[in-house]
Protein backbone atom coordinates (compact mmCIF):
# COMPACT_ATOMS: atom_id res chain seq x y z
CA UNK A 1 0.00 0.00 0.00
CA UNK A 2 1.85 2.93 -1.27
CA UNK A 3 1.59 5.88 2.13
CA UNK A 4 0.48 9.50 1.51
CA UNK A 5 3.20 12.16 1.25
CA UNK A 6 2.05 13.23 4.60
CA UNK A 7 2.80 9.39 5.94
CA UNK A 8 5.87 8.99 4.13
CA UNK A 9 7.09 12.58 5.81
CA UNK A 10 6.30 11.34 9.10
CA UNK A 11 7.89 7.73 8.29
CA UNK A 12 10.95 9.22 6.79
CA UNK A 13 11.22 11.84 10.31
CA UNK A 14 10.85 9.25 13.06
CA UNK A 15 12.53 6.50 11.33
CA UNK A 16 15.89 7.74 12.48
CA UNK A 17 15.01 9.15 15.47
CA UNK A 18 17.68 8.40 18.12
CA UNK A 19 16.84 9.74 21.41
CA UNK A 20 13.80 10.50 23.49
CA UNK A 21 13.88 13.99 23.00
CA UNK A 22 14.22 13.92 19.56
CA UNK A 23 11.00 11.82 19.47
CA UNK A 24 9.33 14.28 21.78
CA UNK A 25 10.62 17.44 19.96
CA UNK A 26 9.31 15.93 16.34
CA UNK A 27 5.52 14.98 18.23
CA UNK A 28 5.27 18.03 19.66
CA UNK A 29 5.90 20.02 16.41
CA UNK A 30 3.56 17.60 13.91
CA UNK A 31 0.70 17.99 17.16
CA UNK A 32 1.60 22.53 16.45
CA UNK A 33 0.81 21.61 12.26
CA UNK A 34 -2.81 19.41 13.30
CA UNK A 35 -5.38 22.52 12.23
CA UNK A 36 -7.37 23.26 15.39
CA UNK A 37 -10.84 22.26 15.62
CA UNK A 38 -13.36 24.92 16.15
CA UNK A 39 -14.89 25.42 19.80
CA UNK A 40 -18.27 24.19 17.90
CA UNK A 41 -16.53 20.92 17.42
CA UNK A 42 -15.37 20.57 21.12
CA UNK A 43 -18.68 19.16 22.07
CA UNK A 44 -18.90 16.18 24.38
CA UNK A 45 -20.34 14.10 21.41
CA UNK A 46 -17.12 14.46 19.87
CA UNK A 47 -14.95 13.55 23.02
CA UNK A 48 -13.19 10.97 23.23
CA UNK A 49 -13.55 9.06 26.98
CA UNK A 50 -10.84 7.44 28.11
CA UNK A 51 -7.98 9.85 27.96
CA UNK A 52 -5.75 11.35 30.34
CA UNK A 53 -6.20 14.56 28.29
CA UNK A 54 -9.00 15.88 26.49
CA UNK A 55 -9.27 14.60 23.35
CA UNK A 56 -12.28 15.48 20.40
CA UNK A 57 -12.39 13.84 17.13
CA UNK A 58 -14.72 14.55 14.36
CA UNK A 59 -14.84 12.67 10.58
CA UNK A 60 -16.33 12.91 7.49
CA UNK A 61 -16.95 10.85 4.36
CA UNK A 62 -16.31 12.86 1.71
CA UNK A 63 -16.49 11.20 -2.16
CA UNK A 64 -15.79 8.31 -0.98
CA UNK A 65 -12.91 9.40 1.03
CA UNK A 66 -12.21 9.63 4.47
CA UNK A 67 -11.29 12.93 6.71
CA UNK A 68 -10.43 13.28 10.41
CA UNK A 69 -9.81 15.78 12.81
CA UNK A 70 -9.01 15.87 15.64
CA UNK A 71 -7.62 18.21 18.61
CA UNK A 72 -6.16 17.82 22.23
CA UNK A 73 -4.98 19.99 24.94
CA UNK A 74 -1.91 17.89 26.03
CA UNK A 75 0.75 18.41 23.13
CA UNK A 76 2.16 15.05 22.94
CA UNK A 77 -0.98 13.26 22.53
CA UNK A 78 -1.59 15.50 19.62
CA UNK A 79 1.20 14.58 18.21
CA UNK A 80 0.55 10.94 18.16
CA UNK A 81 -3.53 11.82 16.41
CA UNK A 82 -1.03 13.98 14.10
CA UNK A 83 0.65 10.69 13.45
CA UNK A 84 -2.25 8.76 12.77
CA UNK A 85 -4.19 11.43 11.16
CA UNK A 86 -1.12 11.29 8.23
CA UNK A 87 -1.82 7.56 8.02
CA UNK A 88 -5.37 7.69 7.33
CA UNK A 89 -6.48 10.92 6.04
CA UNK A 90 -7.98 10.39 2.66
CA UNK A 91 -8.11 6.94 2.73
CA UNK A 92 -11.28 4.80 1.10
CA UNK A 93 -13.71 2.74 3.79
CA UNK A 94 -11.92 -0.06 2.49
CA UNK A 95 -7.96 1.00 2.71
CA UNK A 96 -9.01 2.68 6.16
CA UNK A 97 -10.27 -0.82 7.43
CA UNK A 98 -7.10 -2.79 6.15
CA UNK A 99 -4.82 -0.30 7.50
CA UNK A 100 -3.07 -1.83 10.61
CA UNK A 101 -2.58 1.19 12.55
CA UNK A 102 -0.27 -0.74 15.36
CA UNK A 103 1.95 -2.15 12.67
CA UNK A 104 1.79 1.90 11.75
CA UNK A 105 2.91 3.16 15.11
CA UNK A 106 5.36 0.17 15.37
CA UNK A 107 7.26 2.04 12.25
CA UNK A 108 7.38 5.17 13.68
CA UNK A 109 9.18 3.72 16.64
CA UNK A 110 5.83 4.54 18.63
CA UNK A 111 4.51 1.45 19.89
CA UNK A 112 4.92 1.62 23.65
CA UNK A 113 2.82 4.46 23.28
CA UNK A 114 -0.09 1.69 21.96
CA UNK A 115 0.18 -0.59 25.29
CA UNK A 116 -2.48 -1.49 27.21
CA UNK A 117 -1.69 0.13 30.39
CA UNK A 118 -1.19 3.61 28.75
CA UNK A 119 -3.86 6.17 29.61
CA UNK A 120 -2.67 8.79 27.02
CA UNK A 121 -5.93 7.73 25.12
CA UNK A 122 -4.05 6.84 21.71
CA UNK A 123 -5.86 3.37 21.85
CA UNK A 124 -9.08 5.02 22.90
CA UNK A 125 -9.04 7.47 19.77
CA UNK A 126 -8.21 4.01 17.50
CA UNK A 127 -11.46 2.66 19.13
CA UNK A 128 -13.52 5.66 18.71
CA UNK A 129 -11.85 6.21 15.28
CA UNK A 130 -12.72 2.39 14.15
CA UNK A 131 -16.91 3.45 15.56
CA UNK A 132 -16.86 6.18 13.31
CA UNK A 133 -15.77 4.69 9.96
CA UNK A 134 -18.02 1.22 10.80
CA UNK B 1 25.33 8.70 47.95
CA UNK B 2 23.48 11.34 50.86
CA UNK B 3 20.99 8.79 51.48
CA UNK B 4 21.35 5.29 50.66
CA UNK B 5 18.30 2.50 51.81
CA UNK B 6 20.30 0.02 54.05
CA UNK B 7 17.00 -2.25 53.18
CA UNK B 8 17.20 -2.11 49.25
CA UNK B 9 19.09 -5.23 48.55
CA UNK B 10 16.45 -7.16 50.42
CA UNK B 11 13.70 -6.21 47.58
CA UNK B 12 15.33 -8.27 44.44
CA UNK B 13 12.84 -6.22 41.94
CA UNK B 14 14.58 -3.16 42.84
CA UNK B 15 17.73 -4.33 41.02
CA UNK B 16 15.82 -6.28 38.36
CA UNK B 17 13.67 -2.57 38.05
CA UNK B 18 17.02 -0.93 37.87
CA UNK B 19 18.08 -3.15 34.92
CA UNK B 20 15.70 -2.25 32.62
CA UNK B 21 16.34 1.28 33.44
CA UNK B 22 13.34 1.89 35.63
CA UNK B 23 13.35 4.35 38.84
CA UNK B 24 10.46 2.95 40.78
CA UNK B 25 8.37 6.19 42.40
CA UNK B 26 4.49 4.75 42.47
CA UNK B 27 4.54 3.08 46.40
CA UNK B 28 1.69 4.53 47.12
CA UNK B 29 -0.02 2.01 43.73
CA UNK B 30 1.97 -0.62 45.04
CA UNK B 31 4.86 -1.91 46.36
CA UNK B 32 7.76 -4.32 45.64
CA UNK B 33 8.45 -7.34 47.65
CA UNK B 34 10.92 -8.62 49.99
CA UNK B 35 12.55 -11.42 49.73
CA UNK B 36 11.46 -13.27 52.69
CA UNK B 37 8.16 -12.90 51.00
CA UNK B 38 9.16 -14.83 47.86
CA UNK B 39 10.40 -17.20 49.67
CA UNK B 40 7.29 -18.15 51.75
CA UNK B 41 5.22 -18.44 48.66
CA UNK B 42 8.27 -21.17 47.21
CA UNK B 43 8.34 -22.06 50.64
CA UNK B 44 4.53 -23.30 50.36
CA UNK B 45 4.06 -24.32 46.81
CA UNK B 46 6.97 -26.31 47.19
CA UNK B 47 6.24 -28.12 50.25
CA UNK B 48 2.32 -28.91 49.50
CA UNK B 49 -0.79 -26.37 48.60
CA UNK B 50 -3.51 -27.50 50.76
CA UNK B 51 -7.32 -25.87 51.95
CA UNK B 52 -7.46 -24.02 54.88
CA UNK B 53 -9.94 -25.00 57.89
CA UNK B 54 -11.77 -27.81 55.86
CA UNK B 55 -9.00 -31.20 55.94
CA UNK B 56 -7.88 -33.26 58.60
CA UNK B 57 -5.02 -34.57 56.54
CA UNK B 58 -1.45 -33.17 56.71
CA UNK B 59 -0.81 -30.67 54.35
CA UNK B 60 -4.35 -28.78 55.24
CA UNK B 61 -3.28 -29.16 58.55
CA UNK B 62 0.19 -27.02 57.82
CA UNK B 63 -1.45 -24.78 55.55
CA UNK B 64 -4.55 -23.97 58.24
CA UNK B 65 -1.26 -23.45 61.12
CA UNK B 66 1.04 -20.71 58.82
CA UNK B 67 -2.61 -19.38 57.61
CA UNK B 68 -3.88 -18.77 61.03
CA UNK B 69 -0.23 -17.75 61.80
CA UNK B 70 -0.19 -14.71 59.75
CA UNK B 71 -3.41 -14.01 61.36
CA UNK B 72 -1.61 -13.67 64.89
CA UNK B 73 1.17 -11.84 62.65
CA UNK B 74 -1.78 -8.90 61.64
CA UNK B 75 -2.87 -8.53 64.70
CA UNK B 76 0.20 -7.93 66.52
CA UNK B 77 1.10 -5.62 63.66
CA UNK B 78 -1.62 -3.50 64.24
CA UNK B 79 -1.70 -4.35 68.30
CA UNK B 80 -5.41 -5.92 68.19
CA UNK B 81 -6.30 -7.59 71.26
CA UNK B 82 -6.57 -10.68 69.63
CA UNK B 83 -6.34 -12.52 66.35
CA UNK B 84 -9.92 -12.68 66.83
CA UNK B 85 -10.55 -9.89 65.43
CA UNK B 86 -8.81 -9.59 62.14
CA UNK B 87 -10.59 -11.07 59.40
CA UNK B 88 -8.92 -11.70 55.84
CA UNK B 89 -10.61 -9.94 52.40
CA UNK B 90 -9.30 -9.93 49.17
CA UNK B 91 -8.01 -6.20 49.56
CA UNK B 92 -8.99 -2.74 51.02
CA UNK B 93 -11.48 -2.15 48.76
CA UNK B 94 -13.50 -5.50 49.34
CA UNK B 95 -12.90 -4.61 52.95
CA UNK B 96 -14.84 -1.48 52.71
CA UNK B 97 -17.41 -2.85 50.84
CA UNK B 98 -17.97 -6.23 53.09
CA UNK B 99 -18.49 -3.12 55.78
CA UNK B 100 -20.62 -1.04 53.57
CA UNK B 101 -23.06 -4.46 53.15
CA UNK B 102 -22.65 -6.18 56.56
CA UNK B 103 -23.84 -2.77 58.21
CA UNK B 104 -26.55 -2.20 55.53
CA UNK B 105 -29.56 -3.10 58.23
CA UNK B 106 -28.14 -0.69 60.94
CA UNK B 107 -29.29 2.13 58.66
CA UNK B 108 -32.85 3.62 58.30
CA UNK B 109 -34.07 6.56 55.42
CA UNK B 110 -32.70 10.32 57.09
CA UNK B 111 -29.54 8.63 58.62
CA UNK B 112 -26.48 10.01 58.04
CA UNK B 113 -22.62 8.92 56.78
CA UNK B 114 -19.63 11.09 57.11
CA UNK B 115 -16.27 10.86 55.15
CA UNK B 116 -14.49 13.42 53.71
CA UNK B 117 -13.24 15.75 50.56
CA UNK B 118 -9.90 13.31 50.21
CA UNK B 119 -11.41 10.04 49.99
CA UNK B 120 -10.32 7.32 47.98
CA UNK B 121 -13.26 5.68 45.71
CA UNK B 122 -12.54 2.94 47.56
CA UNK B 123 -13.71 4.83 50.72
CA UNK B 124 -16.58 6.71 49.10
CA UNK B 125 -18.14 5.16 46.67
CA UNK B 126 -19.19 1.95 49.21
CA UNK B 127 -20.69 4.17 51.21
CA UNK B 128 -22.21 6.42 48.26
CA UNK B 129 -24.23 3.35 46.97
CA UNK B 130 -25.00 2.39 50.34
CA UNK B 131 -26.85 6.15 51.05
CA UNK B 132 -28.48 5.50 47.87
CA UNK B 133 -29.54 1.84 48.62
CA UNK B 134 -31.26 3.04 51.92
CA UNK B 135 -31.93 6.56 50.57
CA UNK B 136 -29.34 8.01 53.55
CA UNK B 137 -27.02 11.53 53.54
CA UNK B 138 -23.85 11.32 52.61
CA UNK B 139 -22.23 14.19 54.37
CA UNK B 140 -18.82 15.32 53.37
CA UNK B 141 -16.06 16.87 55.37
CA UNK B 142 -13.94 19.64 53.78
CA UNK B 143 -10.42 19.95 54.07
CA UNK B 144 -8.22 22.78 54.70
CA UNK B 145 -5.83 24.50 52.27
CA UNK B 146 -3.32 21.99 53.83
CA UNK B 147 -4.95 18.97 53.16
CA UNK B 148 -6.37 18.00 56.59
CA UNK B 149 -10.26 17.46 57.28
CA UNK B 150 -10.83 21.18 59.09
CA UNK B 151 -12.49 20.18 62.55
CA UNK B 152 -14.31 22.74 62.86
CA UNK B 153 -16.50 21.74 60.65
CA UNK B 154 -15.89 18.58 61.04
CA UNK B 155 -17.69 19.39 64.53
CA UNK B 156 -20.99 21.26 63.40
CA UNK B 157 -20.94 18.19 60.56
CA UNK B 158 -21.12 15.42 62.62
CA UNK B 159 -24.59 15.03 64.47
CA UNK B 160 -26.85 12.70 66.61
CA UNK B 161 -28.30 11.79 62.97
CA UNK B 162 -24.56 10.39 62.09
CA UNK B 163 -24.44 6.86 62.14
CA UNK B 164 -21.27 6.22 61.03
CA UNK B 165 -17.96 8.07 60.40
CA UNK B 166 -15.63 6.87 57.09
CA UNK B 167 -11.88 8.61 56.81
CA UNK B 168 -9.03 7.99 55.71
CA UNK B 169 -5.88 8.18 58.07
CA UNK B 170 -3.56 8.82 55.68
CA UNK B 171 -4.72 10.86 51.82
CA UNK B 172 -2.70 9.02 48.74
CA UNK B 173 -3.06 11.79 47.13
CA UNK B 174 -2.32 15.28 49.73
CA UNK B 175 0.43 12.84 52.26
CA UNK B 176 -0.78 14.18 54.94
CA UNK B 177 -1.67 12.44 58.17
CA UNK B 178 -5.58 13.10 59.38
CA UNK B 179 -6.64 14.33 63.06
CA UNK B 180 -8.38 11.12 63.47
CA UNK B 181 -8.38 10.78 67.61
CA UNK B 182 -10.40 14.25 67.29
CA UNK B 183 -12.73 13.31 64.42
CA UNK B 184 -12.88 9.71 66.38
CA UNK B 185 -14.26 11.59 69.77
CA UNK B 186 -16.80 13.72 67.72
CA UNK B 187 -17.70 10.48 66.29
CA UNK B 188 -18.12 8.58 69.82
CA UNK B 189 -20.07 11.18 71.37
CA UNK B 190 -22.47 10.60 69.31
CA UNK B 191 -22.29 6.87 69.07
CA UNK B 192 -21.37 6.50 65.81
CA UNK B 193 -19.35 4.17 64.35
CA UNK B 194 -16.03 4.71 63.16
CA UNK B 195 -14.12 3.15 60.35
CA UNK B 196 -10.57 4.17 59.22
CA UNK B 197 -9.23 3.38 55.65
CA UNK B 198 -5.89 2.50 56.66
CA UNK B 199 -4.54 2.07 52.83
CA UNK B 200 -1.68 4.21 52.87
CA UNK B 201 -1.08 4.93 56.63
CA UNK B 202 -0.48 1.36 57.67
CA UNK B 203 2.69 1.67 55.07
CA UNK B 204 4.12 4.75 57.40
CA UNK B 205 5.27 3.21 61.01
CA UNK B 206 3.31 1.54 63.36
CA UNK B 207 -0.24 1.67 63.65
CA UNK B 208 -1.96 0.80 67.16
CA UNK B 209 -5.72 0.24 66.52
CA UNK B 210 -6.19 0.21 70.02
CA UNK B 211 -5.41 3.19 70.56
CA UNK B 212 -6.76 4.78 67.91
CA UNK B 213 -9.91 3.45 69.30
CA UNK B 214 -11.93 2.88 65.96
CA UNK B 215 -14.63 0.10 65.57
CA UNK B 216 -12.70 -1.11 62.14
CA UNK B 217 -9.69 -0.47 60.45
CA UNK B 218 -8.75 -1.54 56.85
CA UNK B 219 -5.70 -2.06 55.02
CA UNK B 220 -4.08 -3.93 51.57
CA UNK B 221 -1.78 -6.11 51.72
CA UNK B 222 -0.05 -4.98 48.85
CA UNK B 223 0.52 -1.53 49.71
CA UNK B 224 2.68 -2.91 52.99
CA UNK B 225 5.15 -4.70 50.57
CA UNK B 226 2.93 -7.93 51.11
CA UNK B 227 1.21 -9.84 48.15
CA UNK B 228 -1.78 -8.70 46.25
CA UNK B 229 -5.02 -10.30 46.34
CA UNK B 230 -5.11 -9.81 50.45
CA UNK B 231 -6.82 -7.47 52.40
CA UNK B 232 -7.39 -6.71 56.01
CA UNK B 233 -10.37 -5.40 58.49
CA UNK B 234 -9.79 -5.38 61.90
CA UNK B 235 -12.85 -4.76 64.20
CA UNK B 236 -13.50 -4.87 67.28
CA UNK B 237 -15.32 -7.26 69.09
CA UNK B 238 -18.96 -5.58 69.48
CA UNK B 239 -18.47 -4.06 66.05
CA UNK B 240 -17.52 -7.79 64.06
CA UNK B 241 -20.71 -8.93 66.30
CA UNK B 242 -22.95 -6.43 63.98
CA UNK B 243 -22.08 -7.30 60.68
CA UNK B 244 -24.70 -9.10 58.87
CA UNK B 245 -23.13 -11.85 56.76
CA UNK B 246 -22.73 -10.69 53.14
CA UNK B 247 -20.91 -13.15 50.80
CA UNK B 248 -21.82 -17.34 51.32
CA UNK B 249 -20.09 -20.37 50.25
CA UNK B 250 -17.19 -22.47 52.06
CA UNK B 251 -16.68 -22.70 55.35
CA UNK B 252 -18.53 -18.97 56.41
CA UNK B 253 -20.84 -21.63 57.22
CA UNK B 254 -22.01 -23.29 60.18
CA UNK B 255 -24.99 -25.36 59.26
CA UNK B 256 -26.80 -25.72 56.30
CA UNK B 257 -29.86 -27.13 54.86
CA UNK B 258 -31.92 -26.70 51.30
CA UNK B 259 -33.94 -24.08 52.41
CA UNK B 260 -31.95 -22.55 55.53
CA UNK B 261 -28.34 -22.46 56.77
CA UNK B 262 -26.65 -20.55 60.04
CA UNK B 263 -23.19 -19.03 59.72
CA UNK B 264 -20.14 -19.04 61.49
CA UNK B 265 -18.93 -15.48 63.73
CA UNK B 266 -16.13 -13.33 62.87
CA UNK B 267 -13.79 -13.80 61.32
CA UNK B 268 -14.12 -17.20 59.66
CA UNK B 269 -17.89 -15.98 59.20
CA UNK B 270 -16.92 -13.40 56.91
CA UNK B 271 -13.77 -15.45 54.97
CA UNK B 272 -16.52 -17.01 52.49
CA UNK B 273 -14.72 -19.50 49.97
CA UNK B 274 -11.53 -20.88 49.84
CA UNK B 275 -9.14 -17.59 50.87
CA UNK B 276 -6.12 -16.61 49.31
CA UNK B 277 -3.77 -18.80 51.21
CA UNK B 278 -0.69 -18.47 49.65
CA UNK B 279 -1.18 -14.53 49.96
CA UNK B 280 -1.67 -14.54 53.07
CA UNK B 281 1.19 -16.73 54.22
CA UNK B 282 3.17 -14.23 52.51
CA UNK B 283 2.23 -11.56 54.34
CA UNK B 284 2.80 -13.24 57.12
CA UNK B 285 6.01 -13.54 56.16
CA UNK B 286 6.50 -9.78 55.41
CA UNK B 287 5.11 -8.80 58.49
CA UNK B 288 8.02 -10.99 60.22
CA UNK B 289 10.65 -8.58 57.97
CA UNK B 290 8.93 -5.81 58.34
CA UNK B 291 8.85 -6.46 62.25
CA UNK B 292 12.88 -7.12 61.92
CA UNK B 293 13.33 -4.04 60.75
CA UNK B 294 14.10 -0.98 63.29
CA UNK B 295 11.25 1.36 62.66
CA UNK B 296 12.71 4.29 63.62
CA UNK B 297 15.46 3.91 61.19
CA UNK B 298 12.84 3.71 58.56
CA UNK B 299 10.77 6.38 59.87
CA UNK B 300 13.89 8.40 59.54
CA UNK B 301 14.81 7.44 56.23
CA UNK B 302 11.66 8.06 54.25
CA UNK B 303 10.94 11.26 56.41
CA UNK B 304 14.58 12.54 54.76
CA UNK B 305 13.76 11.11 51.17
CA UNK B 306 10.60 13.09 51.74
CA UNK B 307 12.31 16.11 52.74
CA UNK B 308 14.88 16.17 49.61
CA UNK B 309 11.41 15.26 47.41
CA UNK B 310 9.19 18.54 48.67
CA UNK B 311 12.68 20.49 48.77
CA UNK B 312 13.47 19.81 45.62
CA UNK B 313 9.77 20.32 43.67
CA UNK B 314 9.70 24.08 45.90
CA UNK B 315 13.14 25.31 44.60
CA UNK B 316 11.62 24.83 40.76
CA UNK B 317 9.46 27.28 39.41
CA UNK B 318 6.27 26.79 38.61
CA UNK B 319 5.67 23.96 40.49
CA UNK B 320 2.25 23.69 42.68
CA UNK B 321 2.06 20.91 45.26
CA UNK B 322 -1.45 19.36 46.55
CA UNK B 323 -1.77 20.70 50.25
CA UNK B 324 1.36 20.05 52.17
CA UNK B 325 2.47 17.04 52.13
CA UNK B 326 4.17 15.78 55.24
CA UNK B 327 5.51 12.08 54.58
CA UNK B 328 5.40 9.40 51.93
CA UNK B 329 4.27 11.26 48.64
CA UNK B 330 4.13 14.56 46.65
CA UNK B 331 1.20 15.26 44.03
CA UNK B 332 2.37 17.93 41.72
CA UNK B 333 1.18 20.05 38.78
CA UNK B 334 3.54 22.45 36.73
CA UNK B 335 1.99 25.70 35.67
CA UNK B 336 1.41 25.76 31.81
CA UNK B 337 2.37 21.83 31.36
CA UNK B 338 -0.40 19.64 31.18
CA UNK B 339 0.39 16.36 33.57
CA UNK B 340 -0.63 13.93 30.80
CA UNK B 341 2.77 15.79 28.22
CA UNK B 342 4.84 15.61 31.55
CA UNK B 343 3.67 11.55 32.42
CA UNK B 344 4.45 10.71 29.09
CA UNK B 345 8.18 12.13 29.19
CA UNK B 346 8.85 10.99 32.58
CA UNK B 347 7.62 7.20 30.95
CA UNK B 348 10.01 8.00 28.44
CA UNK B 349 13.18 8.78 30.66
CA UNK B 350 12.63 5.31 33.26
CA UNK B 351 10.57 7.07 36.00
CA UNK B 352 7.83 5.17 37.15
CA UNK B 353 5.38 7.96 38.91
CA UNK B 354 1.96 8.12 38.93
CA UNK B 355 -0.38 11.09 36.78
CA UNK B 356 -3.98 11.10 36.70
CA UNK B 357 -6.82 11.36 39.70
CA UNK B 358 -5.36 8.64 41.46
CA UNK B 359 -8.35 7.18 42.70
CA UNK B 360 -9.66 10.52 44.10
CA UNK B 361 -12.28 12.30 41.30
CA UNK B 362 -14.21 14.39 43.17
CA UNK B 363 -10.80 15.87 45.11
CA UNK B 364 -9.13 16.85 41.91
CA UNK B 365 -12.59 17.85 40.79
CA UNK B 366 -12.32 19.88 43.81
CA UNK B 367 -8.90 21.55 43.37
CA UNK B 368 -10.34 22.42 39.82
CA UNK B 369 -7.62 19.84 38.18
CA UNK B 370 -7.96 17.23 35.62
CA UNK B 371 -5.05 14.96 37.52
CA UNK B 372 -1.55 16.02 38.84
CA UNK B 373 1.24 13.95 38.97
CA UNK B 374 2.07 11.94 42.23
CA UNK B 375 5.75 10.59 43.20
CA UNK B 376 5.67 8.05 46.36
CA UNK B 377 8.33 6.29 48.38
CA UNK B 378 9.09 3.40 49.96
CA UNK B 379 11.43 2.45 52.48
CA UNK B 380 13.90 0.87 49.74
CA UNK B 381 14.04 3.79 47.41
CA UNK B 382 17.15 6.32 48.09
CA UNK B 383 18.16 9.79 47.72
CA UNK B 384 19.80 8.44 43.88
CA UNK B 385 15.92 7.54 43.18
CA UNK B 386 14.77 10.98 44.24
CA UNK B 387 17.98 12.61 41.77
CA UNK B 388 17.25 10.91 38.70
CA UNK B 389 13.55 11.48 38.95
CA UNK B 390 14.76 15.25 39.54
CA UNK B 391 16.94 14.69 36.12
CA UNK B 392 14.22 13.56 34.39
CA UNK B 393 11.49 16.07 35.06
CA UNK B 394 14.59 18.97 34.59
CA UNK B 395 14.60 17.83 30.99
CA UNK B 396 10.96 17.08 30.20
CA UNK B 397 10.04 20.65 31.71
CA UNK B 398 12.81 22.24 29.32
CA UNK B 399 11.23 20.74 26.78
CA UNK B 400 8.03 21.42 27.68
CA UNK B 401 8.54 24.74 28.85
Amino acid sequence: MTLSADAQAALDSFEHCASWEQRARLLMQWGQRLPELSDADKTDANRVHGCESQVWLVSELKDGHWQFAASSDARLIRGLVALLLARVNGLSSEALHAVDLPDWFNQLGLSRQLSPSRSNGLNAVLQRMRELSA
Amino acid sequence: MLLPSPWRADFPAIAALQRQDQIYLDNAATTQKPQALLDALTHYYASGAANVHRAQHLPGAHATQAFENSRNKVAQWLNAADCGQIVFTHGATSALNLLAYGLEHHFNPGDEIVISALEHHANLLPWQQLAQRKHLTLVVLPLDAAGVIDLDQAARLITPRTRLLAVSQLSNVLGVWQPLTELLALAKAHNALTVVDGAQGVVHGRQDVRALGCDFYVFSSHKLYGPDGVGVLFGRHAALARLQHWQFGGEMVQDADYQHATFRPAPLGFEAGTPPIASVIGLGATLAYLSSLDQAAVDAHEAALHRLLVDGLQQRSGIRLLGSPQLALVSFVVEGVHNADLAHLLTEQGIAVRAGHHCAMPLLKSLGLAGAIRVSLALYNDSDDVERFFDALDQALELLQ
